[in-house]
């Protein structure tokens, strides 16, 4: 394994809530990077997004980060970041990327200065660092196919946060058997131009939990067993998270990415 | 072809509900019919033939840890320690005939604890004042099966839906109704079957997990940990493993050929 690539996958969502299906992303992705012999993911994050997204129903980040935290107690790989939703207000996706690939570099260095200072006179242990380190690692955006499809929205997205995306970092783009996401692909120049760094993943093991459904069972008192962890279930229980006021919450809004690319009068924000 | 486990459950009306919460109201909670008061797994017996299935110890421990979080859901081991495959309706007749047993001996203890009681009796006779009904849960593809020719005896067919009852859960794009509308018999008693739409999609298919981990590939989040583990440290799913039974005819296939084996019972 030593001559991989390493890799970090985040995925950025609502996570309202966090379901089984969110996590199970993440270990089809790693799978599929490992099956093609060139990657090593050392590393998955969670973003769930800020409250100023302005989404239909999305409750408080404090309630969505502490439920993705005990949804992820029993994963040695996977974590949850809160940095975006700390933010002032909504962050564009290809900041959040550069936040984290910042960060993932950040580490690396404190971590060879950190071994240089402890063994200064060393050579071979700082060559074997550098051993240990010889590609940096990159930073995967880790979607579903909806995903691909949202970059033709219009006004949803800047064309060059696209291509620094693809180009740059990367997606892992999981769809479900039945659906076809490489004509998306096929359909944009942008994404043709970058399409060796986007992995296409089938999720062959049927499994797509639906966080607006979840919502709506959760209000009509249907059981939600098995399809989120119990721990969650217990969360969402014992704080009343989901109920018909919160669903309401933003009703009529403008997602935020679609209020700043609106072109009458409010200048955009960055 | 798999039977599921029987329960009842709350009234259709509930229960075929269109896609909820996307842009319509609310539906109001309705009174309903039934409560359902257990859940019972029962693992198929080891007889049964299907290719890859393995031993019923590991099955039945692996649903037991399944269910550990589970306050009403239990697995029966009876079905897979009788000595071969037992055909559905004597599955479903079994247990009822223990939930019966369970209830008289209850009645019988309460009786004698307040022999002088009246009241305690007739209270105890209040609080059952219904038998319970076991009904058959199951996959829309049970249904087809029906069809199957040789699989199933049309007497036995009758049984379960006439005396029992299913509860057959269907995900969202299939219509089982039709199943219903093809047959004499499933549109007889209609009354008793209930169709329940799985509208949070989760299809979760065991012979891909058992793929899945011939290959190594991750299950988490789609079995419990527990029996990830559990797997894991048995080594239970292999190559060898699902190639077991493989060509063989399943058991009741087996059972109602007409060139030459006598039926068993």
């Amino acid at each position: 394994m030593e001559s991989r690539i390493p890799v970090i996958l985040l995925a950025c969502g609502s996570f309202n809530p966090i379901t089984n299906m969110h996590m199970r992303l993440f270990e089809l992705a790693r799978d599929h990077l490992h099956q093609t012999g060139r990657y090593r993911v050392i590393e998955g994050i969670m973003s769930p997004v800020n409250d100023n997204y302005g989404k239909k129903g999305l409750v408080s980040a404090r309630h969505r980060i502490a439920m993705a935290k005990l949804a992820l107690k029993t994963s040695d790989w996977i974590r949850v970041d809160p940095w975006e939703s700390e933010q002032e207000t909504w962050t564009e996706t290809v900041k959040v990327l550069r936040h984290h690939y910042n960060e993932s570099l950040r580490l690396l260095q404190s971590k060879k200065e950190f071994m240089e200072n402890k063994h200064p006179h060393e050579r071979s242990t700082r060559d074997s660092l550098s051993c240990q380190h010889p590609v940096l690692p990159e930073l995967k955006l880790l979607c579903g196919a909806d995903f691909l499809q949202t970059f033709k929205t219009p006004n949803l997205w800047k064309e060059e946060d696209i291509k620094e995306i693809v180009e740059k970092f990367g997606l892992v783009c999981i769809s479900r058997a039945g659906s076809d996401p490489s004509q998306y692909i096929k359909e944009s120049d942008l994404l043709t131009q970058f399409q060796h760094n986007i992995f296409l993943v089938k999720e062959w093991i049927q499994n797509e939990i639906s966080a607006t459904r979840i919502r709506s069972a959760l209000r009509r008192g249907l059981s939600v067993k098995y399809l989120l962890p119990d721990s969650v279930i217990a969360y969402i229980a014992q704080h009343n998270i989901y109920t018909e006021e919160s669903e309401r919450r933003n009703e009529g809004d403008l997602l935020q990415p679609l209020k700043l690319q609106n072109p009458a009068g409010t200048p955009p924000r960055d």
